[in-house]
């Protein structure tokens, strides 16, 4: 086991102000322990006093070589891996995959596992809201928000769980449709989830929106512009939050979001106060979707009949002697897809989360890049936060919603 | 306390003291935050109010590692963060315990490759391990009576 | 295609040597090493192609010649369209210029590619390794760069693997 390799001075010359090779200012760690950087993130900061000059991010402490490790291993395995990465988001890892391969084959998808996926995919926005709000305000002090928010994401989990198994690294959405249909109480709890949500979203609005300790602490903090946003590539929340309505829901549309009304709320400041009020109107736009979803939901399979890239149902194995033959080669060898690279891309709470994914016509895959919306919101940190207090940076950097093991993978 | 002969008590006389001294042990012990990955998520749900660690004297999750007991290893732990976890290891004072939460701490989980020790105890005695990705809470809760118990019935001659 | 598309793709076919690909409506075009930084210049000022989401290589080992790509998708915030960039690198000394004078988010990209593939980008003005320590040897993600798979122990290999293991006080 190594030492710990430090950085020093003359490696980071490039990036400090002269000022600090001189010590008239002062570089400071705060170091990937910390208990409000979200995860293992460490910050080097040069601070003038209070104020900070420079602040440079240092990531890799989460590196766990997903993208080599699902070289190694057929497609279907390979799925379980990604719910790994951005863990607060699970199930949008295993849809975008499932949407590149069903683009790279050419499956059709069937409109019940369509509307089952959008109805899944905002349960998990509004949970990953949740957990955003209580953090962020748990890192400002408002220790209550933490408690009330993880009230509710227990009954976003519990929905998880009678559909899956799993409460959070489902592996549920599959390629060509979903692992298996939803039990019967599924769109009763579902609609328990849409009653009693805006309330809730309200009682959370009285605690932060007025709050003049709240107000205080990120009113005019951590500003960015359109123009900046785009030159770092940052979408998302942050963007929305800058000005720029752009949602991938609405641009480039996947599973049917055509079909449902909704709005993408924008704000114009750009700062830490900003954000919060559009993620707060983002989990009301997302009750909004799950009511429209769960009214037209179409009944039918949730599973393409494609045998060669998709299991038999268990039921014909014991008379068919083809689905037999297929489950065996599915299970030995894994399916072959046509060689080529596609890529395709959602919207994550964060921003656009999109796969790369290159196939050499062989059952493991040769080439999958995850492009995540955390590397842009972590390497603009150092233009958020010039100026502003060392205590700002807390602010700021819960306030962009990191999650480490997207941006590490 | 040196006070130890040839099984490591003296009977009868150190009985109340270990008892007394193990109690207190356990009823405020402090666990740092170490939450690296998806466990962390968990823990912090066993943290909320659903399934409430407050029970255990443990909701202060203290960030300074040399202030608390218990460190939970919550997540995989790369090359990178590995001589960070040691260091903060070696900074906690004694007596300290350990729980490898997850299948990563406890020997790897899913990911059997370069970057990913394969289980924290290659660098770290661990007293406790959890199995689960991610472990439900009463999983961790469970985890937690285990290290209760293994403080209970620890002797004068353990103490260090 | 759509318009706006095939509008940029024939103007990049008129003035650099190009070759277009397209597959399951992914538009792709192979550039030269060379030309890429004046090729996404002319995309975001005249095409309007003003963002960068996705910058990533791939290795085709034991092919040498070229061994890795590196695949731009560009992406415009108006017409809502993506378009991809291809670029061959050598396998001996792989050297490519840098896009972050066009596109700012390629600084930290391009480190991950340094740090992961070995590929140097000419120009960066902060080429230092991202997700692995410092020190480290070898870029991971190339083929030829193993695993480093730990043997599962079972029953019939268990004493052969406790006797590798080494044993002390931690």
């Amino acid at each position: 086991m190594r030492e710990i390799q430090e950085f020093s001075l003359d490696d980071l010359k490039h990036l400090l102000s002269p000022r600090a090779l001189t010590g008239e200012t002062v570089v400071l760690n705060m170091g990937p322990q910390h208990p409000s950087t979200h995860g293992v993130l460490r910050v080097i900061l040069e601070l003038d006093g209070e104020i900070i000059v420079n602040a440079i991010p240092d990531i890799g402490f989460l590196h766990t070589g997903i993208e080599k490790n699902m070289e190694a291993k057929t497609y279907a395995k390979a799925e379980v891996m990604t719910d790994r990465m951005d863990y607060i988001f699970t199930i949008g890892n295993n849809l975008v995959y499932c949407l590149a391969l069903e683009k790279l084959i050419g499956l059709p998808v069937p409109p019940r596992a369509d509307s089952i996926r959008v109805i899944l995919t905002e349960l998990q926005r509004i949970q990953s809201h949740l957990i955003w709000i209580g953090t962020s305000a748990l890192d400002l002090g408002a220790m209550s928000v933490f408690l009330y928010s993880m009230r509710e994401r227990e009954m976003i989990l519990d929905i998880f769980e009678l559909v899956s198994g799993q409460r959070m690294m489902t592996t549920y959405v599959r390629p060509g449709g979903l692992w298996r249909d939803v039990p019967a109480q599924f769109n009763e709890l579902v609609q328990q989830v849409i009653d009693i949500m805006p309330r809730r979203i309200d009682e959370y609005e009285s605690l932060l929106t007025k709050n003049t300790l709240f107000l205080e602490r990120t009113k005019g903090i951590g500003a960015i512009d359109v123009p900046t946003c785009l030159q770092w590539n940052i979408s998302g929340p942050t963007l929305r939050a800058a000005g720029l309505a752009q949602d991938l829901r609405k641009t480039n549309p996947y599973c049917g979001f055509e079909q449902y009304d909704f709005e993408v709320p924008t704000q114009t400041k750009g700062d830490v106060y900003s954000r919060y009020l559009v993620r707060v109107a983002e989990m009301r736009e997302s009750v909004k979707i799950l009511q429209q979803a769960l009214d037209k939901m179409p009944f039918g399979p949730t599973l393409t009949y494609n045998p060669k890239f998709i299991p038999p149902p268990r039921s014909e194995i014991g008379v068919s002697m083809e689905s037999l033959i297929h489950h065996f080669k599915l299970w030995t060898e894994g399916y072959l897809p046509p060689a080529g690279a596609v890529y395709s891309s959602i919207e994550s709470p964060r921003g656009e989360l999109g796969v790369f994914l290159e196939s050499d016509g062989g059952p493991n895959p040769y080439r999958v890049h995850y492009r995540t919306p955390s590397i842009p919101l972590i390497s603009a940190l150092g233009i958020l936060s010039k100026g502003h207090f060392v205590a700002d940076m807390v602010a700021i950097i819960s306030s962009v919603d990191l999650v480490l093991g997207d941006a590490d993978r | 306390m040196g006070i130890d002969r040839k099984n490591g008590s003296m009977g009868i006389l150190t009985t109340t003291v270990e008892g007394l001294m193990n109690w207190s042990r356990t009823n405020s012990m402090w666990p740092m935050s170490f939450g690296l990955a998806c466990c962390a998520i968990e823990m912090m749900a066993t943290e909320a109010s659903h399934y409430d660690m407050s029970r255990f004297g443990m909701e202060l999750m203290r960030a300074s590692p040399r202030q608390s007991d218990l460190m939970i290893v919550a997540g995989r732990v790369s090359q990178k963060m590995a001589p960070v976890v040691r260091n903060l290891y070696d900074q906690m004072p004694d007596p300290k315990w350990v729980i490898a939460l997850g299948d990563c701490a406890a020997c790897g989980g899913v990911f059997n490759n370069y970057a990913i020790l394969q289980g924290v105890d290659e660098i770290i005695p661990v007293d406790v391990y959890i199995a689960g990705c991610p472990p439900r809470p009463e999983g961790l809760l469970n985890g937690i009576m285990l290290v209760y118990e293994k403080v209970r019935g620890e002797k004068v001659s353990d103490w260090k | 295609m759509n318009e706006t598309l095939q509008a940029a793709v024939t103007g990049i076919t008129n003035r650099f040597k190009v070759q277009t690909a397209e597959f399951r409506g992914d538009v792709t075009l192979l550039v030269s090493n060379d030309k890429v930084v004046e090729i996404c210049t002319v995309l975001r000022d005249e095409f309007g192609f003003d963002s960068l989401p996705l910058e990533t290589a791939v290795d085709y080992y034991p092919k040498t010649s070229p061994r890795f790509h590196v695949v731009y998708g560009l992406y415009s915030l108006k017409t809502h369209q993506y378009l991809y960039l291809r670029a061959p690198v050598e396998g001996e000394h792989p050297h490519i210029s840098t896009v972050e004078s066009v596109f700012k988010s390629a600084n930290w990209r391009e480190r991950e590619i340094f740090d992961l593939f070995g590929i140097i980008f000419d120009g960066h003005s902060d080429l230092r390794r991202l997700e692995m320590p410092p020190g480290w040897e070898g870029h991971p993600l190339r083929k030829d760069y193993p695993l480093g798979y730990e043997e599962v122990e079972f029953t019939f290999n268990f004493d052969e693997i406790e006797l590798r293991k080494p044993k002390g006080e931690l």
